[in-house]
């Protein structure tokens, strides 16, 4: 599986129908990126970063989308167990329905999640009715948006290691007495791990992204709601080189963050 | 394994969208009071100018008027940034500025109408708000446009001349989206223009304050360089003008200019 040809088989001419689009969509990936460093102010970059408040939206983004994460893995694990390994009726509705926020595009989202979870939504009503908790506008809300883009990106992620693995590891460790929540967590569970590392850091990614479920669910505002994206997008409404500038510090710090992770865990 | 990651980012590459509107771009061609005619105009005039454009269609046979609604910001940076429009029409002076600064108009922009905010509250009131003081209060979720947009700009200048602060739970994209908040009851109060009020029924209601006349928006139009069509842009902008254009605009709730 993990078997790396970096050259064709001897004999075989490198085909071009092969190399042609993927060298326009590597360049097509990149050039965006490369214009975005071409046209950034380098010279006036720190007198544009010191005029906006950067710290306070990259880190409600950095802690907004780590706990999306950990909801996400909370959550998501069990799911994508659900979903590979046990056999029920209606199981391909289920996948399918769980996968809908990633063809949903976000902003409908965050208005569906407005209908359920706001104030006088679906679930939401209730919330606020006993308890007087209303979620929209407060960071929880941000977490709950990002969770809600995110979490189906873990899902797959991991509900596709699971295939993969060989299910006779927990038969036999069933012939040996093991229940099946200790196969999981002693058998399972370890050997999912670089795919679980993987679909983590998906969607860590996602959720340090989001935008329009975060801006139609949570609102905008610095210290709670405000997140980079957010941030980006409004400083491009009056000062584009702000927006740049924003943009290339989300940029360094989600590669950063990726590089390092793909050190400790994306070995696959 | 890697296979799989790959397959799964080139899905969260297609699904990433962030929001933001559309831009439009259409061929134009032909001299004359014919053909297309491209107008950009501030999302708080779509209402008044649909209708406009329907008009100006049925007495001008042969133009087509392509009508692209966004915050005039965006709309602003989508003109300096070279999209072929042929008329733009801002929700404030300074946004047609950084288009004239940029020499991308054509002439001097005429202010055509004027607008006032107005609170909007759900129908039920929640917050039981009457006056722009009491969108202040502690507890009352208000809702604002950011101070980057024009109605954020005249939201601030209200609450100055009003000599209050306010304590906002969010600072909107633009002043649809502050009236989607109160329209869902989430927000218990938002500042958004009269039209607004107007544009959305019953599912509001507006609270008129005093302090409204010390943060007018003026709405300038101007023909745009780029655009393709000088003589249907000139048209249009004549039409806009006109007593049937200030009959349409002020049905809709904007005061004359």
């Amino acid at each position: 599986m993990t078997s790396r040809q970096l050259h064709p088989r001897r004999g075989g001419r490198l085909p071009a129908g092969l190399l042609v689009p993927a060298g326009i969509g590597v360049a097509f990936l990149l050039l965006p990126l490369l214009a975005l460093l071409i046209r950034a102010p380098w010279r006036h970059l720190f007198g544009l970063l010191s005029g906006h408040d950067v710290l306070t939206p990259l880190r409600l983004s950095l802690e907004t989308a780590s706990m999306a994460t950990v909801a996400s893995l909370i959550l998501g694990v069990p799911m994508a167990w659900v979903l590979a390994r046990l056999e029920f009726p209606g199981r391909g509705l289920l996948r399918a329905l769980v996968t809908v926020p990633l063809v949903l595009p976000p902003v409908v989202g965050g208005v569906a999640l407005l209908l359920g979870f706001g104030r006088s939504g679906v679930i939401g009503r209730w919330l606020y009715d006993a308890f007087g908790l209303s979620l929209p506008f407060t960071t929880t809300a941000v977490v709950i948006a990002e969770t809600f883009v995110a979490l189906p990106f873990l899902v797959i992620s991991v509900e596709g290691s699971l295939r993969a693995l060989d299910p006779r590891f927990d038969e036999a460790a069933a012939t040996l007495g093991a229940s099946r929540w200790y196969a999981f967590t002693r058998v399972t569970l370890p050997m999912l791990a670089p795919g679980i590392g993987a679909g983590a850091v998906l969607c860590w990614a996602r959720a340090l992204g989001e935008f329009g479920a975060t801006i139609t669910f949570a609102g905008n505002f610095p210290g709670t709601t405000q997140t980079m994206p957010l941030t980006v997008y409004l400083a491009l409404q009056d000062n584009p080189d702000g927006a740049i500038a924003l943009s290339l510090v989300l940029l360094a710090v989600s590669i950063a963050i990726l590089a390092l992770l793909r050190e400790r865990w994306l070995r696959a | 394994m890697r296979r799989r990651l790959l397959l799964a980012l080139s899905v969260a590459c297609t699904v990433t969208t962030t929001a933001c509107g559309s831009s439009s771009s259409s061929r134009s061609s032909s001299a004359g009071a014919t053909g297309p005619v491209v107008v950009s105009a501030a999302a708080s005039l779509k209402e008044s100018f649909t209708a406009l454009a329907g008009r100006f269609e049925a007495t001008h046979p042969g133009v087509k008027v392509t009508l692209n609604f966004g915050g005039s910001d965006s709309l602003a940076a989508q003109i300096t940034g070279g999209a072929a429009v042929d008329v733009f029409a801002a929700a404030s002076s300074k946004t047609m500025a950084t288009v004239t600064d940029a020499k991308d108009g054509l002439g001097a922009p005429v202010t055509f109408v004027r607008n006032e905010l107005e609170i909007a509250v759900p129908p039920s009131n929640p917050a039981h708000v009457a006056t722009l003081a009491d969108t202040t209060r502690a507890g009352v979720k208000l809702v604002i446009c950011a101070p980057t947009v024009p109605c954020g700009a005249a939201a601030t200048s209200a609450y100055g001349a009003a000599n209050l602060t306010a304590k906002p739970v969010s600072l909107e994209q633009d002043v649809k989206s502050v009236l989607t908040k109160v329209e869902l009851n989430e927000a218990d109060a938002g500042l958004v223009y009269q039209t607004d009020v107007k544009a959305a029924g019953d599912k509001v209601t507006g609270i008129a304050f005093p302090e409204a006349a010390q943060a007018i928006a003026t709405y300038p139009i101007v023909a745009v360089k780029s655009g393709k069509n000088p003589a249907a842009a000139a048209a249009f902008i004549g039409y806009v003008l006109s007593s049937t254009g200030a009959a349409v605009l002020s049905a809709a709730g904007f005061l004359k200019p």
